[in-house]
């Protein structure tokens, strides 16, 4: 291996930088970003929560309540009507809380939506469990047309005792562009039997 | 002009002026010239100055330290009195001490920073919660479930910035409508933006805060003296980055909750409105004011536009083709230019209604008809 | 190898000579700092009043983006780069650099980035207009068409620096002296070696951040969208991953100059050699692990607020030893004051000017009202303007007479610092003020409070911007003629490369010299 190398010191130091400048610029593009989303989940930075949630051994905590709060923004004002059910409910922790958001198309054409969640305080993020929730995968909406997002979670048993009030937020994106594929699904499945 | 010149003549004889007056004073003159960071009117903008003052106190003694041993070098250990250099050029001890000294000074400022920053960060057992939203270029204020919203956004006139007016004593930093809190409750702020970054700053109650768009924060206040208190758009967020000021009006309780109900009640109102058939003046005239207020930054007041982005509206397409495609674009966005947003629950349908009327009878379009409130809420529901 | 340069516009073409190199990328460097300087005049001439009257919103945007971008990049990263072209084979003793013909290289690419950059203010949505921080989204899906340009510029830059710093690297690591061990290197050659490493650390993230922006606007990633999945937070983490030491990187040369200038004229060796090693590799270290003070009202946990809070203020230490070191140098010398003494002087008043300032920036909670405020942007010109520039200002007077074999003009030298002086504080110190009372940065306009300290400001602008016009004329009739100087230039100043003739031979020390 030794004699593979030049013996050239100069080009031996060029080529072992060259190799950092290679290993910085991949550490940047492909491991910075997903470093970056593990260390959101774990500390709840930007309010980001998990994926889907398999529930472990959950115990309903009914001396506590928490109130869970939701709010909306439409991204460039996104021409969707959208709203939660009710804008916040009482819940206590462990408990599996179900609820909905209406969406409707306001536009005449078809659309796909993409919500995002984000959860503040932070330090609550990664306490919020969602078993079920619109916001994984995107939502095709012919124009016209409106739909019940269902929206299923728990805030787990070991919330820190000073959250009192969980704010969840969904911001809708308009995601026609990318993700037209799924309008056309969504016609066939209008014209099937 | 010449004002203004007599201001900078007091102002470089200012420093002489400043040494001849007594403390009290000094932070009187200093408060008038806005030299300092203002004080505030929360306790949390009160720590926040105080930790302020107290590190530029250290830094001025350290300074007076450091700079009196060089002028004191410069004066006296000059080679044209003839000294003889030095040679000496180490000492671990002396090393040892200026690296110590400083790291305490620094354990010394930590503490305090820190208990005030725990302060902030704690969002919890708030009473009003507000959500803004940063657009480009205005904000939305939500009273999260009080059915209370409504957009912000600068009201100097364009004649002001554009020097043909004189500037009011406020220009930049007034709105159309100010978000309204109560004093003595603490207000949750959660801040979110609708396309690209903002920042939410107000320096009297010393919140600022990033919008970020698709992900939430979240800051709070609790001021404790009624009144108006005036920030900016602190992150470049495009054109009018400059225009985009925040005014927030701190009302006793009862007034503000006199306030609340006036706005719930305006939503009625306005909502009646949409049933109403106006007349073609009244939509014109109507109409101008929302011109200015939602379209002009972009496609300018006198409707010329900057193109490519911001498409003239004198001679459009739109505005002097079929009715339904100009309400189109504007109740639904243009489909291939991101800058022109849907403008649908920014504007409510007396507002549409009036734009519309009046961008298709200003700047010689003179189409000579006119949309009534109750067409745009047809149009929607039959998209 | 005795062989003088070739003649004609060849010799520049293909050159591989350090100095030549180091010469072309001095020239280069001061057209980028007139050109990053109109565009600054620019921005003070429409804020000299309220009101918007000579540029609209959109282009003053352009205007801060540009100015920003072709001062970091094109101004003084290529001026140190020029500086340890010509002086670091000089004081190590070596002939040439270790890869000259990769040298011609790094240089030549760099007229085309900036050809480059400078071409987008002529296409349709005119230059970047989102801040030399571009921050995602306004520089992905809301830019204007020509932020592909700006992409490659970056990359073309980026790879000019990285060049550059192997081959810095390489020199210093191979091409020593015998008997030049590594602690016995003048201070220039050791900050710019730690430059070096950190360019060679931090430039690839550059690459990598611009390169997943263009992945994101042509080719449907959404690294920074968070419709996609993204956030446009990461941006700005990896941004400054690679933003803040690129600080250190325009600084820790200037260490190095201004700690060969001081012992110089006190006629006394340097104060603590290797405690400003030691300071100089610390601050480099902690530059990795602070970017987050850029960003803390961004929202971040308390944790993180934290961390980012102490981290950050350590580093007035190890910058505090250096400021010490410089005053106790000075210390019992026998100081006189020439043109590169007074600018280095002004370096290390200026400079701690503004250590203070970051000092209280660094105060998470006072942050909060700092943050994005002209506040910062005093701050930051304290530390470039004073700290780059001049240093470079300085190291200019300091080596012209052993680059050209002639002294320059002291009297017009001196001119040069007392209108730049003057000029530098009339314009940035009002800027604390209007800081700390309120006003954002990067506005076009503003209200009527700020007035008066902002047509100040712009003043002291158009003084500091007509002091270089000197400082050109000086130089050039430096180099024209004037008193020859000695091989010494100085009086006994220290170092390798006051041992060869002025003008310094096209090659020096083919035969590596003693080193006692």
């Amino acid at each position: 291996m030794k004699n593979l190398l030049p013996i050239d010191p100069t080009t031996r130091v060029s080529l072992k930088l060259a190799g950092v400048v290679v290993g910085m610029f991949a550490f940047a593009v492909w491991v910075m970003p997903p470093l970056y989303d593990l260390f959101c989940e774990v500390t709840g930075l930007n309010g980001k929560t998990g994926g889907q949630y398999e529930a472990v051994e959950v115990k309903v905590d009914t001396s506590r309540t928490v109130t869970v709060q939701f709010v909306v923004t439409k991204n460039e004002s996104m021409p969707w009507e959208f709203k939660p059910k009710v804008g916040s409910i009482k819940v206590h922790p462990g408990e599996e809380v179900e609820m909905s958001y209406m969406a409707r198309n306001l536009t005449g054409t078809g659309m796909v939506a993409q919500a995002i969640p984000s959860v503040v305080p932070f330090k609550a993020a990664q306490y919020f469990h969602k078993t079920e929730c619109f916001c994984f995968n995107q939502q095709p909406l012919q124009g016209g047309d409106s739909a019940d997002l269902p929206l299923r979670f728990i805030v787990d048993q070991d919330v820190p005792k000073q959250v009192h009030t969980i704010t969840l937020s969904y911001t809708l994106f308009d995601v026609t562009e990318q993700k037209r594929d799924l309008l056309a699904g969504l016609a066939g499945a209008a014209a099937g039997p | 002009m010449l004002n203004r010149a007599k201001r900078l003549f007091a102002l470089l004889l200012g420093p002489a002026v400043l040494i001849s007056i007594s403390g009290q004073s000094l932070a009187e003159e200093v408060e008038r010239w806005g030299l300092n960071m203002p004080r505030g009117v929360t306790p949390v903008s009160r720590e926040v100055y105080d930790l302020h003052m107290l590190i530029f106190w250290i830094c001025v003694v350290i300074g007076i330290l450091v700079f009196g041993v060089m002028f004191y070098s410069m004066i006296v250990h000059r080679k044209s009195r003839g000294v003889k250099p030095a040679n000496f050029h180490e000492s671990t001890k002396l090393e040892i001490l200026w690296t110590a000294v400083p790291f305490l000074i620094l354990m010394g400022m930590a503490w305090p920073a820190t208990n005030t920053l725990i302060k902030i960060y704690d969002t919890s057992e708030s009473e009003v919660d507000i959500l803004i939203t940063g657009y480009q270029w205005k904000w939305k204020y939500e009273y999260v479930n009080q059915d209370v919203s409504f957009f912000s956004n600068l009201s100097t006139p364009v004649e002001q910035i554009r020097n043909l007016a004189p500037k009011d004593e406020e220009y930049l930093l007034e709105v159309d409508e100010p978000v309204v809190i109560p004093i003595n409750k603490k207000v949750r702020f959660l801040i979110t933006a609708n396309d690209v970054i903002h920042a939410w700053w107000v320096p009297d109650l010393a919140v600022k805060k990033d919008a970020i768009p698709g992900y939430i924060n979240e800051t709070w206040t609790y001021v404790e003296e009624p009144g108006v208190y005036r920030g900016q758009c602190a992150e470049l967020c495009g054109k009018d980055h400059g225009f985009m000021p925040i005014v927030v009006e701190a009302l006793p309780e009862a007034e503000y909750e006199q306030w609340l109900a006036g706005k719930r009640q305006e939503a009625a109102k306005l909502r009646e409105l949409t049933n109403q058939t106006f007349s073609f003046d009244e939509l014109y005239e109507k109409g101008e004011q929302v011109y200015l207020a939602a379209c002009a930054a972009c496609h300018q007041a006198n409707g010329q536009g900057v193109p490519p982005t911001f498409p003239a509206i004198a001679g459009s397409a739109y505005a002097t083709g079929p009715i339904a495609n100009h309400l189109s674009i504007i109740v639904n966005g243009s489909p291939t230019n991101p800058a022109m947003r849907a403008f649908d629950g920014e504007l409510s349908e007396v507002d549409i209604a009036a734009v519309v009327t009046y961008q298709r009878n200003a700047f010689n379009n003179n189409m000579g008809d006119s949309v009534q409130p109750i067409d745009i809420l047809k149009f929607k529901q039959g998209q | 190898m005795a062989h003088g340069p070739a003649t004609g516009l060849s010799r520049w073409m293909f050159t591989t000579n350090h100095k030549d190199i180091g010469t072309m990328y001095l020239w280069f460097s001061f057209a980028m700092f007139l050109l990053g300087g109109v565009f600054a005049l620019v921005i003070r001439a429409e804020l000299f009043e309220p009101g918007l009257q000579i540029v609209e919103p959109n282009f003053f945007n352009q205007m801060t983006t540009m100015h920003g971008l072709i001062m970091v990049f094109g101004a003084v990263m290529p001026a140190f780069v020029g500086l340890a072209n010509w002086m670091i084979p000089m004081m190590i003793g070596a002939p040439d650099m270790a890869l000259p013909r990769m040298n011609n290289w790094s240089f030549w690419i760099l007229p085309f980035a900036f050809a480059m950059l400078t071409a987008t203010l002529f296409m349709e949505g005119g230059a970047p207009n989102f801040g030399w921080t571009f921050y995602a989204p306004l520089s992905t899906t809301y830019a204007p068409p020509s932020v592909t340009f700006f992409i490659f510029a970056v990359h073309i830059m980026g790879a000019s620096s990285i060049m550059g710093s192997i081959n810095i690297i390489a020199t210093i690591l191979n091409m020593r002296a015998p008997g030049m061990t590594l602690m016995k290197m003048p201070l220039f050659v050791w900050t710019w070696l730690i430059t070096a490493y950190l360019l060679i650390a931090v430039m690839p993230v550059l690459a990598g951040v611009v390169t997943m922006m263009l992945m994101d606007i042509h080719f449907g990633t959404s690294f920074f969208d968070a419709a996609g999945g993204g956030d446009p937070v990461l941006f700005q983490h990896i941004f400054w991953f690679f933003g803040h030491p690129e600080v250190y990187i325009m600084i820790l040369p200037a260490f190095g100059v201004v700690s060969a200038i001081i012992p110089t004229f006190a006629r006394k060796p340097l104060f603590g050699y290797a405690s400003m090693v030691y300071a100089t590799a610390s601050i480099a270290f902690l530059s990795f692990i602070v970017w987050a003070h850029h960003m803390f009202t961004v929202g971040m946990p308390l944790a993180g607020e934290l961390f980012f809070m102490y981290a950050t203020m350590l580093i007035a230490v190890p910058t505090g030893v250096k400021v010490f070191n410089w005053v106790t140098t000075m210390f019992k010398g026998a100081m006189t004051f020439e043109t590169p003494m007074l600018f280095s002087i002004a370096f290390v008043i200026l400079f701690t000017i503004g250590g203070f300032s970051g000092l209280m920036l660094a105060i998470a909670p006072a942050d909060f009202q700092y943050h994005d405020t002209y506040f910062v942007v005093a701050h930051f010109h304290y530390v470039l303007v004073p700290g780059a520039i001049f240093s470079i200002t300085a190291a200019v007077y300091y080596w012209l007479p052993k680059w050209c074999g002639n002294m320059y003009n002291e009297t017009m030298g001196k001119t040069h610092f007392w209108l730049a002086f003057l000029g530098l504080n009339l314009t940035f110190f009002p800027m604390h003020f209007v800081g700390l009372a309120g006003m954002p940065r990067r506005i076009p306009d503003y209200s009527l409070q700020f007035a008066d300290f902002n047509m100040i400001a712009s003043c002291g602008a158009f003084l500091f911007g007509a002091a270089q016009i000197l400082f050109l004329f000086n130089v050039i009739a430096t180099i024209r003629g004037g008193k020859k100087a000695t091989a010494e230039v100085w009086e006994n100043p220290e170092g390798l490369e006051w041992t060869v003739a002025s003008p310094a031979p096209y090659h020096t020390f083919s035969v590596p010299p003693d080193v006692k």
